[in-house]
């Protein structure tokens, strides 16, 4: 019901700032006609319409909101004389219990079938806040939108800069649109951040960093072995760096060398058809690479291994790496691709001058030349193969093993998140806190890694334009 | 002394053009392996695959009467529903195999029909009520250990592969035993197995049963996510591709929203997950599992590709456009409204349609914000519990049927035909509407 009066304001709040805009048109036009007609005003007839209109819509939107973002505290607030003392002598536990009990009444309109008189009254004086509060909502939007739309009407004449304040209006809103990239970052690194600072409230940052221990069941009564659960993250880290390390050790010869070939001995024409089918690669969702890995070629290396003797975990680490490694080869080719034929022809012109074989050109002059740019790919490549999670969920294992052995099960960081995460869980327990902190340590590598490779790219790219 | 030299260069030629042929072996090799790649990876999921679309059907001849159902002709269609069809099912499989005594035995009898064969039979009862009181002859779905079997032609006469023939691999892998083949190779010779092509994929929801599971829920849910996400990242994204391309000044804001575009376009995709559980779903108390969450982060997710191509697409209308404009009394805003937007729709339809194919396949963050949730309803708005289609194929990739695994590569292949659709249809925009100054 509550959501529902929003939608209607709205929809009420829109057809008014049409209307609005309709009236403050018509109302141009005649201030035209009195004024010796349309060359005599400041704007178009339009533009006084839509100022109208916004003086109509944003006011009355904002209040909406706010009203909207602050209602819930002040009924909460008002609300809570009519609680019984005993139960807020009872603890903010039983508070909330009961203002459960009581939401679900009034929400499911149900007041009666609540026994107790008490919560009753208070089910009643809760159900009188919220009607007073949207009728409030109601009143106030609609008025505002009404009088600050005739104030602006009454406003229309032709010395009026229409034109000139509707475009600083959309000019701000541009702002505000592309000012959400900064929001969005800022979300991300105070959701992290602010988790991850209550988890290293509870267990210790450098046991965090440095344990080798990784075991995150926290039992549920406290005198229990292992009660606390041991959060130390180094085999997750080595788990992913070695999984990235061998999607690496795929990509980097595959794709730089497909990237050579595209950029340097193929034919038009054959580039234009395998490009595209290289590009499909990155374009197959992450979870079909899962799938494959764990359903098709983590099975092929376990028969391949047993057959010459050796033991291979089911969820090896090297099923993950290599499909990881596939995924990521496009994105190695496409990247080197581009830095590959910016380097000058010119150079090339003087290395075959001098006599040099194609490949000797190649090995010598340009890729010298584009070094800088390809590691600069293989940098975004990595940061990739770190932040990687459905591959690695799906292939990759749930223990934590300190190894180096591919073909041992490891675990990854992403992997832990999504553990960690995923099903029902208390917020404020130390194991779910733990996936915030892996959150931020992805964060900050991988924007490490982006930052360094954005660098060398951008002062490869000035070198030679 | 030039002869010299030349003689030494000789002597090296052979060699060096063995060099030459090698390296460029080396690079026809590394494309030939990438597109092999992506052949098997297909291939396989085409493969494992289609079977799905098919589904196998018993003839079995079904007594309809008061007996077998315990109610009458004529009752209404809610007390017909309500009939003992199962009760029907299994009196028609008993009377089949007479010589079926031991109660185990029977429970392994009827287990190769699906369980929800006696909905489909309730619905042909409501249809058909000329026929009660008759035996007829129906086709009904089998389970899918069995519908397994004859859908791959397997020989039933052939071990089950455990105990001794563990590893010979000519044996079959099948949870049924051996009664269970004797009587499905009886419905073989008598020709009562039929294969056919099924829709029950694309018209079911979700379900315990891999014969009855269906990717109806999750295709809308994907649906409802991806509406979510387009009505919140193309208009936001045009409008800061536009500020920044046409009207940003030069300074500190500018810089610090740029490079914030650029290191969110590599952020990876599970932070996006991280940031809505956080903000989203414990902060702001949305809904659980609902596509408008997903939307959301998917569309925080995908805001700066469509940014970077869109500023891109309003780069390449060339300067003397915009002078043009301002020439004859435009504004700045009506020169980007009127002309220059105009002129760069079909660049940013292009890199819109490409985000949202990013989007669709996406699974990580939808993870983090409950759609994990197994959805046998098909959702009804963006605020009900639903899946995507990525997330489903997650979920049956984990289920331990092996029947499931013919369902995860068919929903795959489905969700692979959208993003062809899609990224075809930005090739063609592109194509249609490029145009070179």
């Amino acid at each position: 019901m509550e959501s529902l009066s929003v939608t209607h304001l709205t929809i009420v709040i829109l057809l008014l700032t049409f209307l609005y805009f309709l009236f403050g048109r018509h109302r141009a036009y005649s201030v035209a006609k009195t004024n010796g007609g349309l060359k005599g005003m400041h704007s178009l007839p339009s533009h006084y319409g839509t100022l109208v209109a916004l003086w109509c819509a944003i006011p009355a939107l904002l209040i909406m909101v706010l009203w909207k973002l602050f209602e819930p505290a002040v009924v909460d607030s008002l609300l809570a004389s009519s609680i019984p003392d005993a139960i807020h002598a009872q603890g903010e536990k039983s508070v909330s219990l009961y203002r459960n009990e009581i939401n679900n009444a009034v929400d499911s309109g149900k007041i009666d079938s609540l026994l107790d008189p008490v919560k009753q009254a208070t089910a009643t004086r809760l159900d009188g806040l919220q009607k007073n509060a949207t009728l409030g909502l109601f009143v106030l939007v609609l008025c505002t939108a009404i009088v600050l739309g005739v104030l602006a009407l009454k406003r229309i004449t032709p010395k009026l800069t229409a034109r000139h304040r509707v475009e600083a209006v959309i000019k701000g809103f541009l702002l505000l649109c592309a000012s959400i990239a900064i929001l969005t970052t800022l979300g991300i690194v105070l959701s992290v951040l602010f988790e991850s600072i209550r988890f290293f409230g509870q267990v210790n940052i450098f046991d965090f960093v440095t344990g080798v221990k990784w075991s995150p069941q926290t039992a549920i009564r406290t005198d229990q072995v292992g009660s606390t659960g041991s959060f130390g993250a180094v085999p997750l880290f080595t788990g992913t760096l070695l999984i990235s390390l061998i999607a690496m050790i795929v990509a980097v010869p595959f794709g730089l060398m497909s990237a050579i070939y595209l950029a340097e001995y193929a034919s038009p024409r054959m580039r234009a058809i395998v490009k595209p089918l290289l590009e499909m690669l990155a374009g197959i969702p992450t979870v079909v690479y899962g799938v494959f890995a764990a359903l098709t070629v983590a099975p092929i290396i376990k028969d391949i291994g047993q057959s010459v003797g050796l033991s291979v975990a089911s969820e090896s680490a090297l099923a993950a790496g290599l499909v990881m490694g596939i995924m990521i080869i496009p994105f190695v080719s496409s990247l080197s691709d581009d830095v590959i034929t910016a380097v000058p022809q010119s150079m090339r012109d003087g290395s075959f001058g001098l006599g040099a074989t194609h490949s000797e050109t190649i090995r010598k002059v340009v890729i010298p030349a584009a070094l800088p740019g390809i590691v600069g790919g293989v940098l975004l490549a990595a940061s990739r193969a770190i932040g990687e999670t459905m591959i690695v969920v799906m292939a990759a294992g749930l223990a934590a093993n300190l190894t180096a052995n591919p073909l041992e099960a490891v675990t990854t960081v992403t992997v832990q998140i999504v553990t960690l995460l995923t099903g029902d869980q208390e917020f404020d327990s130390a194991k779910t806190l733990a996936a915030f902190a892996l959150g931020l340590m992805l964060f900050v590598a991988t924007l490490i890694l982006n930052v360094i490779a954005l660098i060398v790219v951008r002062r490869y790219r000035e070198q030679y334009e | 002394m030039s002869d010299e030299t030349t003689q030494r260069v000789r002597a090296t030629l052979k060699k060096r053009y063995l060099k030459e042929k090698l390296f460029r072996g080396f690079g026809i090799t590394a494309i030939a392996a990438s597109l092999g790649f992506l052949v098997i990876l297909l291939g396989s999921i085409i493969y494992k695959g289609m079977p799905a679309f098919q589904a196998t059907y018993l003839k079995v001849d079904i007594t309809l009467n008061e007996d077998t159902l315990g109610v009458g002709g004529t009752v209404s269609d809610a007390e017909m529903q309500g009939a003992n069809f199962s009760g029907a099912i299994k009196s028609a499989m008993r009377d089949r195999f007479p010589d079926v005594k031991k109660r185990k035995a029977k429970k392994n009898l009827y287990a190769l029909v699906s369980s929800g064969a006696e909905y489909a039979l309730a619905e042909y009862m409501i249809n058909n009520r000329e026929q009660f009181g008759q035996t007829v002859s129906l086709w009904l779905l089998a389970d899918d250990e069995a519908d397994a079997l004859i859908k791959r032609n397997k020989d039933l006469s052939k071990p089950i592969r455990r105990g001794e023939f563990k590893n010979d691999s000519s044996a079959l892998v099948t949870r049924l035993n051996k009664d269970q083949l004797g009587w499905l190779q009886s419905f073989k010779d008598a020709g009562d197995t039929d294969v056919r092509i099924s829709s029950t994929f694309f018209t079911n929801g979700n379900s315990r049963e891999p014969e009855q599971a269906g990717i109806r829920a999750a295709l809308v849910g994907s649906a409802y996510t991806l509406l979510i996400t387009f009505a919140l990242s193309f208009p936001i994204a045009v409008a800061a591709a536009i500020y920044l391309e046409e009207f940003a000044p030069q300074n500190r804001w500018t810089d610090l929203v740029e490079v914030n575009i650029n290191n969110l376009a590599a952020v990876p995709s599970i932070v996006f997950g991280l940031l809505g559980l956080a903000v989203f779903i414990n902060y702001l108390q949305l809904p659980r599992s609902a596509p408008v969450v997903g939307g959301v982060v998917l569309s925080l997710m995908t805001l700066p590709t469509i940014i970077i191509s869109s500023r891109a697409a309003l780069k390449a209308v060339p300067p003397s456009i915009r002078e043009a404009a301002r020439g004859l009394g435009a504004s700045p805003v009506q020169v980007v409204t009127h002309h220059v937007l105009p002129l760069a729709m079909p660049g940013i339809l292009t890199g819109t349609i490409i985000g949202l194919a990013q989007a669709l396949g996406e699974t990580a963050p939808l993870l983090m914000i409950g759609m994990v949730a197994f959805i046998v309803d098909i959702p009804g708005s963006v605020t009900d519990p639903s899946t995507v289609l990525p997330v489903q194929v997650f979920l049956w990739a984990d289920a331990p049927e092996r029947a499931f695994t013919e369902r995860t590569s068919a929903a795959i292949m489905v969700l692979l035909a959208f993003l062809i659709v899609m990224n075809l249809a930005a090739v063609l925009l592109r194509k249609k509407f490029e145009r070179r100054w």
